[in-house]
Parts: C-alpha cells; structure tokens; sequence
C-alpha cells in the first residue's frame, strides 16, 4: 500500500492554509465597490407590520437602498421552499405556509427579517437600520410545540391548530396486539431539547449582479452551493440557473445549518442588482442564534413491550415535533424519514409504530442538525432501553445483546422501512465493555463513593442511516430532488490530476481523503491530484454535503470516474503496446499486456491521450471523465459508547470520567480524519446531554442568544475520548465498502450521558443536566427518601 | 477620524480611522488581514485572538484606538521568515484543526499560554491546556486534538 493510499493517515492538503491564516472564507473576500447590508428584524415573536417608515432611514448616510417584503413581493419572487412534501395518515400534503424572504404584512418570530438597508459600509447600514420605524401589531406567540395546537394562536392562514402533519410509520395493528399480550411495559416521557448548531463561522453572503454579463454570482457559507443554485434560480426566482455562480469557499463548519437556502443570501443577490453594487452581510452571532435553523426540539412518548425475559416485544411512539414559525429546507424529513425509520436501533424489535405531528410554533425554523432525527431516535431508543433493563432487573448490556439483531440475520429488514445491509453489533459491544473496563466499575463505585461522589456508568448502542441517499426511495417518499453525487477526473499534459466533486467540504478535509482514494485508484501521487469543490461554475452539478454522504456517495462517484479513466486508458495502452484491450491489465499505474513486461505508465498513456499522434483511430483524444452515482440504499454506521461519569452531590456537577466510543464504519480511507469526525461529533453530543439548550420564553424571545446564555462545550467541559473505530462490516453495496461516519458522535452520545447521570443519581432527568438541575433531583430524592 | 499607528506584525502602519473601529476590524478591512476571524462579537469564542505587545487579546472587542503605539502579531505573523511556528506545525501533525475557522485564535492563545506557563515554571499538562483555553471555542474537533497539538507544541516551542 502506497503510504499516502488507503487506510492511511495522511496529514490534512487543507492545513497549511488554514494554519497560516490563509483560508478564504466568504467575509474574507472583498469585491470592489462593495457595499454592505444590515437587515432589520422583528423584535415580535407573530406580528403584523402595520407600517414601514423609512424615510428616516434612507436620509442618513451611505445609504444606498432601503427594500421591504413590499418590493419583494412587487418583483414577483417566489418564497423559500421545503424540499420534501410527506403526507399525512390520511393522505393529505404538508400544509407549508409561504415564506417570504423579506416578511410581507406579518411576522412570526423574532429575528424574521423585516427590511434590508444597503450602504456603503456596514456601520452606515447599522445606523440606518435602527433608523427604520416599523409599526406592529402584536400578536399572542405560539411557542412549546406541546401546546401549540390548542393555542388558539393562528401561525399561517388556514393552517389549523398549526399542524404541519400527522404522519405515521409502521403497523399500528400489530403493535397493540403485541401490546396486549406483554408480560411487562415500559413508558418513557423524554423531551429531546433545542439546539443551535452553532457553526464557529457565522453566516455570511456577497452577491454581484454583474450588469454587463447580465449574470450573478453569490458567495456564500453553504454545505451545498449546487442546492443553493438550483432554489434561488427555479423556486425564490432571481437568477436563471444558467447565469447564477454560486460559491461555497472555505465554511467554517456547518453540521447541517448551512445546508439551507436563507433568506439573507437570496436579498443580497436581489439587493445587488437593485443597487448595482456587490452587496454583503454577515451575521453577527446573535444575529445567528435568531435566524440559523435550529435542531431537535421533539416531545416524545415511547414504550416497549416485553415478554418475561426482556425480549422486546414491540415499540411504539408518540412524538411531537417543531417546525418552528416556516418550513426550512429540508425540515419535513427530519422527524419523519431521518427518525422514525431509526427507531429498530440495533434489535430486532417485531413490532413497531410511531406517529409524529409535526407543528409550527413562533420560533426560528428547525432543520437537519448533525445527525438531524437519528439523535432524537436514538436518544428514545436507548433511554427506554436502559429503563428496560432496570425494570426487568437486567444489566444493560445483557438486555442489549439479548435483542440485537444477529449478524447472520442481514440484510435484515427493520418493521420501519430500512433494510440494514450489514452490521454485527456484539464485537462492538464486547469492545466497549473492555475499553471501558466494565468490569471494574463496582470498584471505581466504590472508591467515588469514599470521596463522596456519586458515580453513574450509562451505555449506547446507536444505528444510523447514512450516505444519503437512493434517489428513488426518497423520491418515493416525498423528496424533491435526487440524491446522487456527481465526480469528475481530469488529468493534463504532465499527468497532474484535477478532481472535481458535487459534494463540499467544510471541516471535512475532502481534499485529503478524496486525493487518496483518486491516487490509489489510478496509482498516481497523491501530491498530484488537487480537489476542487464549493463553486457551481467550476463542478456542473454535485448535491453538496450532509447526511454523512460525501464519501460513501460522493467518493463512489469518483471510483466510477476513475474506472472511466482506467477503461479508456486500456484502449489507448492496447493501441500503444500492440496487443488486445482485453489482455490489458491496469495496477499501481500501470498499464500492462497480461503476462508479458510490456506495460506503460499512466502518465504514459495520458500524455499520448493529449499528444494523440499515435492513438486509436476513432477514439476521443483527452482524458477527462465524469461519473454520477447514485447509491442503492443508505449505509448503516453503528457502534456502543460507555460514559463514566461523577456528580458531586453539592454542587449538582457532573464530570465525565471516561467515555468510550466504538464505531463501525466499515471501510476506512483515513483514520486520523475519522477519529476526529467522532471527537467533534461526540462534544456536540455530550454538549446536548449537559450544556446546550435553546430557550424561548413564553412570549417568544429568545434568552439564550449569546455565548453567554448559551452554554457552548469548552476545552475544560470535556475529557479526552477514548475511540476505537473497529475493523468492522463493509458496506455491501458501494465498492469502496465505506460507511459515513461524520454524525455518530453525536447521535450515540446524548443517550449515553443521560444513563450515566440517571445511574449516578438514581433519577431520570431532562437534557441538558445542568448542575442545577441535577442538584434539585438530588434534593427531591434525598427529602422523599427522608419521608421514607 | 483618528489617526492610529501600530506595528503590526514588524511593519509600522498609520491608518486614519472611525474612533469606534474595533482592532479586528483594523487588521481585517485596513490591513487585509483576514487571518484573524470573528466568531461572536462577545469575546466568548477567541477567533479574534491576536497578541498585543506579546499578550492574547481578544480583537473583536477592542477598538482599535486603544492599540496607538502597539506592536501588533497576528496569525500572518506568528511564522519567520517562512518557516511555520511550531504550534502551528504541531496542529497540522496532530489534526488540531477541521474547518479552520477557530484555528488561528485557538494557535495565538496556545502560543500565548505557553509562553506564560513556561515563564511561571508551570507543567503543560492536559488539564493546564484545557483550562487555559476555556477561553477558546471549538465546534469541530472535541479539542481532543487541540489538547494533544498544545502539548506537542509546547515541547517543540
């Protein structure tokens, strides 16, 4: 194996400039003669806007244009659309009120944008923003998801009770009967709290209408500036698609809010053309606890049947989710096709049936959030699991392994769609107990208990259903759009290789793993091959980034460019060696007449592909080819995580001792690159279990809306992880055998913590176990225990 | 306008600027330094760190003004005569980084802290590191390799 091939871990191509400070993000790029806009937001969570003054506004200075929903809707633009129409039990749409990018006569939560003021420099823009006198009508907000339907509040006309929609998964018939028949229950309430992706680049958009060309470009913080393309050109209608760039460059993180086609981006675009200037904005950071699309934010209720011996018999849930106050890109597939599909887990479970209503309530959107509906599943799962084993007086792993799906089951078809190709879960678990040396836990107990802490081991084990995804089941299901990527390899004269990919990368470090995996298919260096990404003029169409889809898709398309390469390159080798194309054998570079010495180099035959003085008569010279791939169905990543953790009984603080992550990710190109997509993923994780919560007060605002009200995992928050990523099941249906692994962390970790705190403080309380929360269940429980 | 002229990383510069202009402001839009990010106006996040006549300041909340007479060293500077720092080499060898975004703040406060440990005579171990660098926020990487780039660096430093 070549050093920097497959498997290895090779140091990042993306480094240097980012450790130089060197890297391009898009507040960094200036275009002459650029002006600046500051949006005016609804301080008011529902609204109606009486009045807009801004005569005062467009007097000061610098100002260049001061623009209303009242333009918007003047110039004919469509509104933001949702991509994915699911459908109610009873067969009716999604009712997707409009959203507008500017607001028009009403607004529904704080932070909806009511104008945008352009000037010449972004202090002007302020200044005259807060010069911008709106008149409201106020409104009473709609705001807990649990209470909106009965609240009387009317978010979008004719949407009644706010119901987005009433969708169910599974057979309902055989769940209750196996309800009925159940030795033991056990039920669960868990409220899986709201989060703030919280990007450490906050958003941010130039647009340039060119007028000369009559064409647009728009850089902008996207995990997908294709999608971003397709929206703003078919469906908000400012640019038709053939004249609208969009780049993506360096993002400073996404996990999954950058997905999302803003308001902000599509008024920049528009604002440019009405001021004939470059116009930018960038989100200031509470600018971006506002108006990113949030994540989460479920109310559930679930229960397990089991018969005598903790044979889980069937599974059913009740969940509540929101939407927020307009249906962002993706939304509807959040707590529909991303989550109750997952809710099989890692057993084999007979029976199961969830239905989701899905509300809209006066709040930001909430969208796809790193692991987007498989955190909210797998928190579910793995609680009520837990809870299982305590009432059914089992150990947790031992009721776990008692109803794992077994390896000699797959493909193994789950009660709630998915058809998991692969998995063998008991090594994984079996790892984990060892790693996380279980066995001495009594002991390590013990010795807390001496010092006067309370210590609390949790396990879980988590699927996922990744590598988005088959464009017919989705399509099937509502989507929108197609989910194949799309890849290109090109070589030049002197044998360097230029990759394009439809996917993006924004912490991901694409370059490094997609030039390994191009270098070990054609046998070039890997300091040849350059990836390129994030602009829509450069890579023709590419789905972008999310899902945990970029190299189980997206590095499947490159495979099958590569294979192009190959192919074409064996009719020129043929030619070039005098011999049959189909005695031609291609490895590590070189092209060889099987059986014999004779061979040429790639770069042989690439050369002679360019210079095609001697060549196959008939055959296109250049050596260039595109591919599309289109996977056969999700990848299936799973894996155990303990958490060993202390509470100090005084101050309620809970200090994770140890935390043991083991993954199957099938196949790997890069571990180091791997091992810290699970690192980042498990902070997320750990930060939803004891430090993340978006909250809105009852009259919608938002009071955690700074990193000083909203709690962000530092470097002292956390310990050091133990990972281990095992040799694993190879995903049967990509050739590379690779899973993704990019959201796992975050979705087996909450559920972990969460059991290891109810362990450790022998009560069961709601995310995220703050120290004063934890301290009061300590307190309940220490007075119940003193009436005893 | 105000006239304000610092040394930033070795060049003298004289810039006439709004009085309200903060310091991440000045070496982004005047100097072109982009380098040095901004990630949440509140001095919460240390995207903004720059060093200040040696000493971690956080860029986005100070103004500019302040800093007359000031040597300034941002990120674009912290290497010499193009060679890297060794915090910055042991953040590439240890995968301290994914996007990039918090990098450069979280390299300048690392320079800085060891700095600072080295000249009190304090051990850089693995909980001195992450507490000195609560002041940094990361949403990529877990610090877990931060944490090991730290302490690699400060051996190398």
């Amino acid at each position: 194996m070549a050093t920097n091939g497959i498997g290895s871990s090779v140091k990042r191509k993306e480094d240097l400039r980012f450790i130089t400070g060197s890297g391009r993000y898009t507040d960094d790029i200036q275009l002459p003669h650029q002006a600046y806009a500051c949006f005016v937001r609804s301080p008011h969570a529902h609204a109606t806007i009486n009045s807009i003054d801004r005569s005062a506004a467009e007097a000061m200075p610098g100002v260049l244009g001061v623009f209303t929903g009242e333009e918007v809707a003047a110039d004919g633009l469509g509104g933001l659309i949702c991509g994915w129409m699911v459908k109610s039990k009873d067969g009716s749409p999604m009712k997707a009120g409009p959203h507008p990018i500017l607001a028009h006569r009403k607004v529904r939560y704080v932070g909806d944008h009511v104008a945008v003021v352009v000037a010449e420099t972004l202090q002007q823009a302020r200044d005259a923003a807060e010069a911008v006198e709106v008149e409201y009508g106020v409104l009473p907000a709609a705001v807990d998801v649990a209470k909106t339907h009965d609240s009387g509040v009317d978010i979008h006309d004719d949407i009644p009770n706010n119901l987005v929609y009433d969708w169910e998964i599974g057979d309902k018939v055989a769940t209750d009967a196996a309800f009925a028949q159940a030795k033991h229950v056990t039920r669960v309430e868990l409220i899986n709290n709201r989060l703030v992706p919280n990007a450490m680049e906050p958003r941010a958009a130039l647009g340039h209408y060119d007028t000369g060309m009559d064409a647009y470009t728009l850089y902008t913080t996207s995990q997908n500036p294709h999608v971003a393309r397709l929206v703003i050109s078919a469906f908000v209608g400012i640019a038709p698609e053939h004249k609208l760039t969009v780049i993506a460059p360096d993002v400073g993180g996404g996990f999954g809010s950058k997905i999302f086609i803003y308001a902000e981006e599509c008024v920049c675009l528009w604002a440019s053309k009405k001021v004939r200037r470059p116009v930018k904005w960038t989100a200031d950071r509470t600018e971006a606890f506002l108006s990113d699309a949030h994540g989460r934010d479920h109310v559930s209720v679930a229960e397990m049947a089991m018969d005598e011996n903790g044979q889980f018999l069937a599974l059913r849930v009740n969940t509540k989710a929101n939407m927020g106050a307009y249906l962002s890109t993706f939304s509807s597939c959040i707590p529909t096709y991303l989550y109750a599909t997952l809710l099989a887990g890692q057993y084999k479970t007979p029976a199961i049936y969830c239905d989701v209503q899905a509300y809209y309530t006066n709040t930001a959107p909430v969208d796809a959030y790193r692991g987007a509906g498989r955190p909210e599943a797998t928190y579910l799962v793995e609680t009520l699991v837990e809870e299982c084993a305590k009432d059914m007086k089992l150990d947790p792993a031992e009721i776990r392994r008692r109803n794992f799906i077994p390896k000699d089951a797959f493909p193994y078809q789950t009660p709630v769609a998915l058809q998991y190709d692969t998995g063998d879960y008991e090594p994984c678990l079996d790892k984990a107990l060892e790693l996380a040396d279980y066995a001495g836990f009594p002991e390590r107990r013990r010795q807390s208990e001496a010092k006067g802490k309370l210590r609390g081991i949790g396990f879980s084990a988590y699927i996922e259903a990744c590598g988005i995804a088959p464009s017919a089941v989705i399509g099937s299901l509502g989507a929108g759009v197609g989910l194949w990527e799309s890849a290109k390899v090109r070589f030049s004269h002197t044998g360097k290789v230029q990759v394009l990919t439809g996917t993006h990368s924004h912490g991901q470090g694409h370059e490094t793993t997609f030039a390994q995996l191009v270098a070990s298919k054609l046998g070039v260096a890997y300091e040849d091959v350059d990836v390129i990404h994030g602009d829509t003029s450069k890579t023709t169409v590419g789905m972008g980034t999310y899902g945990s889809r970029s190299l189980a898709v997206g590095g499947e398309a490159l495979v099958k460019a590569c294979d192009k390469v190959i192919a074409k390159g064996k009719k020129i080798a043929a030619h070039l060696l005098e011999a049959s194309e189909q005695d031609i054998v291609f490895q590590d570079g070189n092209f060889s007449v099987a059986g014999t010495d004779r061979s040429k180099s790639i770069g042989e035959i690439v050369f002679a592909a360019l210079v095609p003085h001697n060549y196959p008569p008939g055959l296109e010279p250049g050596m260039e080819e595109t591919a599309y791939y289109d996977p056969a169905n999700f990848t299936y990543p799973s894996g155990v995580y303990i958490c060993e953790l202390e509470v100090d009984p005084d101050s309620g603080v809970v200090e994770i001792q140890k935390f043991t992550a083991v993954d199957d990710f099938g196949n790997v190109i890069n571990p180091m690159i791997v091992e810290g997509q699970v690192h980042g993923g498990l902070a997320q994780g750990i930060g939803q279990a004891l430090l993340e919560n978006a909250v809105y007060d009852e009259s919608g605002q938002l009071i955690s809306a700074s990193y000083m009200d909203y709690t962000m995992p530092r470097a002292d928050d956390l310990p050091s992880f133990v990972v281990h990523t095992t040799a694993g099941t190879a995903c049967t249906h990509n050739s590379l055998g690779v899973k993704g692994c990019g959201e796992a962390g975050a979705i087996g970790s909450p559920p972990a913590v969460m059991n290891a705190v109810a362990d450790a403080i022998g009560t069961r309380i709601s995310m995220p176990a703050t120290p004063e929360k934890v301290w009061r269940a300590l307190q309940k429980t220490q007075l119940a225990q003193a009436a005893e | 306008m105000t006239s304000v002229t610092m040394t930033v990383n070795g060049k003298a510069v004289t810039k006439d600027i709004e009085p309200r202009m903060l310091l991440s402001t000045f070496l982004r839009e005047e100097l072109g330094l982009t380098g040095t990010h901004v990630g949440c106006d509140t001095s919460q996040c240390g995207c903004c760190v720059v060093h200040v006549d040696g000493d971690s300041v956080k860029s986005c909340t100070a103004l500019a003004v302040q800093f007359d007479g000031a040597s300034v060293t941002t990120i674009e500077g912290l290497g010499q005569n193009g060679t890297l720092h060794p915090m910055q080499e042991a953040f590439r060898e240890n995968h301290g980084l994914q996007c990039g975004f918090c990098t450069t703040g979280m390299i300048m406060s690392s320079v800085d802290l060891v700095k600072k440990a080295k000249e009190q005579g304090i051990t850089i171990d693995e909980h001195y590191v992450r507490e000195g660098l609560e002041g940094n926020i990361c949403r990529c990487t877990g610090y877990h390799n931060i944490v090991k780039a730290v302490i690699a660096g400060a051996q190398a430093m």
